[in-house]
């Protein structure tokens, strides 16, 4: 293979140069454990709190407040976890979405099936998006928790996070939202939009693998998740992920730092890939919001057509992308996502999701759509789909 | 995760396509479940030889690589020489397929006697061992366990 375009990245991005030289010292030389006394362990402790202060910068949020885990999935399943077992006093009702990331609505049935909990899982509309008078609706005296992910991973849709957290605060109910996408991507302020619990996860912002955290707001009572040693203030047992904490907080500064200028770039260069793609090849759909929606995510369903077939031809021209076809997800169902915002399955078969990420280029994307165009057409071609289609539209 | 034979197939799928005035045509899968595969067979009446075979596939690159395989192994084949194409086969000859796709090979295998099943109705005969075609080749299939 000659030339790859990657264009996955919201499953994972490459781990910048530069995070990588922030890393290095911290796996050879500077090796201490940040719970040892002595003065050269006294370096890792620092590294680890300066990276603290990186990331709670971006959010607005305390030094104290931030929590590292092994990634996003681990602070997911934390928020949820530890806020049902310490609120359940008062109820045992959560609201999600249809929408959310495995990790949210397999930790919710995991809570309902085996915790008593009881869970509402909110509608979206056609675009993604969660209706503020669903989630109104469905609050109760019970409810104690509110979890609904800021932008979605499938089809980039921006949740209104503010609004959300109002109606939380104001029935007095915790809100958690999975920012795994949305973090150095959108604007974040947890005071303003009256956040409790944030997850995040280091890959998808041109950080390490293997590190995350959970933002918890200074007075919200959630216990240890992981037990042991007393580090992350005695809620996150563990010796710290010292080269991870650093790159996390390294990447998350020049993600921050760079947010306006590089957002606006691939909003640009999404808008332009979503337009050829939806002019140039007919029978196509784009899935998700078109404004409302993370600057690198495009989402599109060609009907008569198969994900992983799409997925693997253009692999063989040294394009990455990924799929919510059933064949992708390893079960016979396409993506949840999909269908919630009313796709048929058939149609939800024929996903096609390219996320940019900062070194995508306009060429890469022009090279990308004319080598798709020939691909929808020979799977076409081979469809008895598209043929019957054909045949009843003579 | 696939062989190279596979691959090979998917990217270079054998006898795809339409046969005009086909004797037989199966249809089999359906788009809910990411799959359906037709195939066409050019039947000798009296000598009851394949004499060719096409299909079309709506499906992921097994799905694909199954049909194109599945053709080639029935044509030239004598109707009962056909019967003997088994997912087995199929998946023999393309170097194995992961466990999840192996309900492709199924296909292949439901899709030719399909088409032969077609084939004997309009000719009024009897094939020795072929079962009308299912509708849903995934009843029955158990679902996945759950864990916690």
């Amino acid at each position: 293979m000659e030339k790859m375009i990657y264009l996955d990245n919201a499953a994972t991005t490459r781990t910048a140069p530069e995070v990588v030289e922030a890393m290095l010292p911290y796996f050879s030389e500077l090796y201490g454990n940040p719970s040892s006394v002595y003065d050269f362990a006294g370096k890792s402790k620092e590294a680890v709190s300066n990276a603290r202060g990186q990331i709670a910068e971006v959010l607005g949020a305390k030094k104290e407040e931030i929590y590292f885990t092994a990634g996003g999935s681990e602070a997911d399943n934390w928020a949820l976890k530890a806020a049902f077992e310490a609120y359940q006093e008062k109820g045992k009702h959560i609201i999600t979405t249809k929408i959310e990331h495995h990790a949210i609505l397999h930790t919710c049935e995991y809570l309902e099936k085996q915790r008593g909990a009881r869970i509402t899982y909110l509608d979206v509309d056609e675009n993604g998006i969660v209706r503020l008078e669903d989630l109104e609706k469905a609050i109760t005296p019970e409810t104690i928790l509110i979890s609904i992910m800021f932008a979605n991973n499938e089809i980039g849709s921006i949740q209104p996070v503010k609004e959300i957290g109002m109606i939380a605060r104001e029935h007095g109910i915790l809100f958690h939202t999975d920012a795994v996408q949305a973090f150095c991507q959108v604007p974040i302020n947890v005071d303003e939009c009256c956040i409790d619990m944030l997850s995040s996860s280091g890959h998808k912002i041109n950080g390490p693998k293997g590190i995350g955290f959970l933002y918890i707001r200074k007075g919200v009572k959630i216990r240890s998740f992981v037990h042991g040693g007393a580090q992350e203030r005695k809620r996150r047992a563990g010796t710290e992920n010292v080269p991870g904490i650093v790159g996390y907080g390294e990447a998350a500064k020049r993600a921050f730092d760079s947010m306006e200028e590089r957002t606006a770039k691939e909003r640009e260069l999404r808008d332009y890939l979503i337009k050829r793609i939806t002019t140039e090849i007919p029978y196509v759909k784009l899935n998700g919001h078109t404004e409302k929606r993370l600057p690198n995510n495009v989402n599109v369903s060609f009907r008569f057509v198969e994900g992983e077939s799409l997925l693997l031809m253009l692999d063989s021209y040294g394009i990455c992308g990924s799929s919510g076809s059933a064949c992708t997800s390893g079960s016979l169902d396409p993506s949840h996502v999909l269908l919630a915002i009313g796709l048929p399955h058939e149609i939800a078969h024929g996903s096609l999701r390219l996320t940019l990420g900062e070194d995508t280029t306009r060429e890469d994307l022009d090279y990308t759509v004319d080598k798709l165009k020939e691909i929808v057409q020979n799977l076409r071609n081979m469809s008895p789909l598209y043929e019957d289609f054909m045949k009843n539209n003579k | 995760m696939y062989s190279e034979k596979v691959m090979d197939h998917f990217q270079n799928p054998r006898n795809v396509g339409e046969i005009e005035n086909a004797s037989g045509i199966g249809t089999v899968g359906n788009a809910k479940c990411g799959d359906i595969m037709r195939i066409f067979l050019d039947i000798d009446k009296e000598t009851h030889i394949i004499r060719d075979c096409k299909f079309k596939t709506f499906g992921c690159g097994a799905a694909v690589a199954t049909s194109s395989m599945a053709t080639e192994l029935v044509k030239g084949k004598t109707i009962e020489e056909a019967m003997q194409v088994t997912n087995k086969a199929v998946m023999e000859a393309l170097d194995g397929l992961p466990p999840v796709k192996v309900h492709c090979s199924l296909l292949a295998e439901e899709a030719i006697h399909a088409a032969l099943w077609d084939y004997a109705e309009k000719h009024g005969i009897v094939i020795e061992g072929l079962e009308k075609p299912k509708s849903d080749i995934h009843e029955g299939e158990e679902e996945e366990e759950e864990e916690y």
